[in-house]
């Protein structure tokens, strides 16, 4: 099966000298619904910008649906629709005409590209906004905006680059939705996210960069399953003075009201719940303290960081 | 792509380029026909009645061709490089970028665009000039085929000088120190006849005299210069500023990191 992406030792050197891209190897399969995720600065932008070839690479290969993107670069560009992460719409142009437009860029003639930017005005609810400029827009809209940009010509590969920042809640929401249906009907989707929830509920592959180089490349699944200990915050309709002595459990009181546990996988929280109960302690409700993924994301940033301080200690 | 698809994207560039000058027409088209009015009304109506007649023609007469032209030259000029400088600046140039539109498509979808903006400006001024002067036509495929060429010519120059932009000013710079005096200095407003030996040789340098000298031949069958040198001479820049604008788009030179 031919990817839809294929990554081999990328490498990015900026004309400032700093290198942005230290060897990366990535494959996205075809229908895939996938996660670039790191810190600010990891080299996210500057991979999706080799691909998209807004960004020239200094070494490597890259192929989209197995066409190169240096020797057969009008395939492979075909293939791709971008939403990139700053925002570049001509602020003076009306909606409908960017998307016709864009259309034409890819060949479409204009009649059927009119049609097709109504059809997508339409599904991001931007219709009643047509024809205004760009500027007259929020910023909400105008992330939606691009997005419709980038699906004009029916790409099989979906690029996006934190395409929900600064958008509301209701809206992300709606947003999630439309990129599962159209990920549903064979459209391959790579997304970038500060957001790790987002990332969990959507994405089924995962990838995190750290300083240029892949920390880890794995499917959501068997990276959630790596998570050995979760920690869950606790509500208490009583409250406590002191904590008594709960032996087994790695238990804190953050105050009268709230206890914090640590629970591991193997052991699972019934045996937590039976001991509560027997010393009358009336739990109310209970969370999650942090995303489960954000715990994993942090633990492996930093694992791979101490791994770079220890090496440099070692050249010193 | 295959060249329909490249016909559709070469289209939908050009189409987008006349849309963007014809909205703000008040900028775009207005100014330059009220200047040259006054040009007309100024040196041909008043100053011109005190100078005798050029070559043998109405000194009016002489100098429309010239004042055509440079409406030609800064609105082809100016169409091109604040079009692409502000897709640049905005980024929206990515557009284009990120689709399979090949870069020569792209130049020549700009290119037709201030070509398109030279000719609808010179046309306009062309009009207007009726009301001074009776306009001869000595050969219509002359003065077509050098206006043409020119408004090609100075497209190119306005896509390079947007392309090495680096802001706002950047894009007044070559045509307030090169473009005007050039063309001022290009034979509007006076035959190269009338100057001295020395300084007649330094005008032969100009490239814009030749455009200027071939545009009137085609008006009044007289010109200071070798017709198939003016042509040579245009085509030769043409042919240079292709080459440059489309390795500077190969390298996707002051767009891709
Ligand atoms: N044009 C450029 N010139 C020099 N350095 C650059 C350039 N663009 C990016 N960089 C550097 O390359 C590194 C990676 O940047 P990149 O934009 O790829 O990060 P990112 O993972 O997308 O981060 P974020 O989450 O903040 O968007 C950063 O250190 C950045 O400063
Ligand atoms: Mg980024």
């Amino acid at each position: 099966m031919t990817p839809a992406l294929s990554i081999r030792n990328l490498t990015k050197t900026y004309q400032s000298g700093y290198t942005a891209l230290k060897g990366i190897d990535l494959d996205v399969n075809p229908g895939d619904f996938f996660a670039l995720l790191g810190p600010n600065g990891a080299g996210k932008s500057t991979t999706i910008g080799i691909v998209t070839s807004l960004v020239t690479k200094t070494g490597g290969k890259v192929s989209v649906f197995g066409h190169d993107i240096d020797t057969d670069f009008s395939k492979a560009k075909s293939c791709i629709g971008l939403v990139p992460q700053e925002i570049n719409l001509n602020i003076f142009e009306p909606l409908i005409q960017i998307l016709a437009n864009q259309a034409g860029y890819y060949g479409i003639a204009r009649r059927r590209a009119l049609e097709r930017a109504e059809y997508y005005l339409g599904r991001l609810g931007l219709w009643d906004r047509r024809n205004d400029a760009v500027r007259t827009l929020s910023g909400g809209m105008k992330r939606r905006m691009m997005i419709a940009r980038a699906l004009i010509h029916d790409p099989r590969l979906l690029i996006l680059d934190e395409p929900t920042a600064g958008v509301d809640i209701e809206i992300r929401r709606s947003m999630w939705e439309f990129l599962r249906e159209i990920n549903a009907a064979g459209t391959t989707i790579i997304l970038t996210t500060h957001y790790l929830e987002e990332a969990e509920s959507l994405c089924r592959h995962i990838a995190i960069i750290d300083n240029g180089l892949l920390v880890e490349n794995t499917t959501m699944k068997k990276l959630l399953a790596k998570l050995h200990t979760e920690t869950f915050v606790l509500d208490l309709r009583m409250p406590l003075t002191q904590l008594p002595p709960l032996p087994g459990h790695d238990i804190r009181m953050l105050d009268g009201h709230t206890l914090e546990v640590e629970i591991s996988r193997d052991s699972g929280i019934n045996k937590l719940f039976a001991d509560l109960s027997a010393r009358n302690i009336e739990v109310l409700s209970m969370r999650n303290k942090t995303n489960r993924l954000e715990q994993l994301f942090m633990s492996l940033v930093e694992g791979s960081r101490q791994h770079r301080g220890a090496c440099r200690r070692r050249q010193a | 792509m295959t060249l329909d698809q490249k016909l559709v994207a070469f289209r939908t560039i050009f189409y987008k380029e006349v849309v963007r000058f014809s909205r703000i027409w008040i900028q775009t088209i207005l100014p330059p026909v009220i200047t040259t009015s006054l040009y007309f009304i100024i040196f041909g109506g008043l100053i011109g009645r005190q100078i005798h007649a050029m070559e043998g023609v109405r000194y009016m007469d002489f100098i429309v061709p010239g004042l055509i032209m440079m409406s030609v030259i800064t609105n082809s000029y100016s169409n091109v490089v604040s079009s692409f400088y502000g897709a640049k600046f905005q980024r929206s140039i990515e557009e284009m970028l990120v689709s399979p539109t090949p870069n020569w498509i792209i130049l020549s979808g700009f290119i037709a665009g201030g070509v398109a903006r030279g000719l609808v400006v010179g046309g306009v001024v062309t009009l207007v000039s009726l009301f001074f002067s009776r306009l001869h036509v000595y050969n219509p495929w002359v003065s077509v085929s050098v206006v043409l060429l020119t408004a090609v010519l100075f497209s190119l120059g306005g896509f390079i000088n947007s392309i090495f932009a680096r802001n706002f000013d950047d894009i007044s710079i070559v045509p307030t120190f090169v473009l005007t005096p050039l063309t001022y200095l290009g034979g509007i407003f006076y035959s190269i006849q009338m100057l001295p030996e020395f300084w007649r040789r330094i005008s032969l340098g100009n490239p814009i005299l030749y455009m200027i000298n071939a545009f009137r031949y085609g008006f009044l069958g007289i010109s200071d210069i070798n017709l198939d040198l003016s042509y040579g001479i245009i085509i030769a820049f043409i042919l240079v500023l292709v080459a440059i604008s489309l390795y500077l788009l190969d390298r996707g030179y002051g767009m891709r990191s």
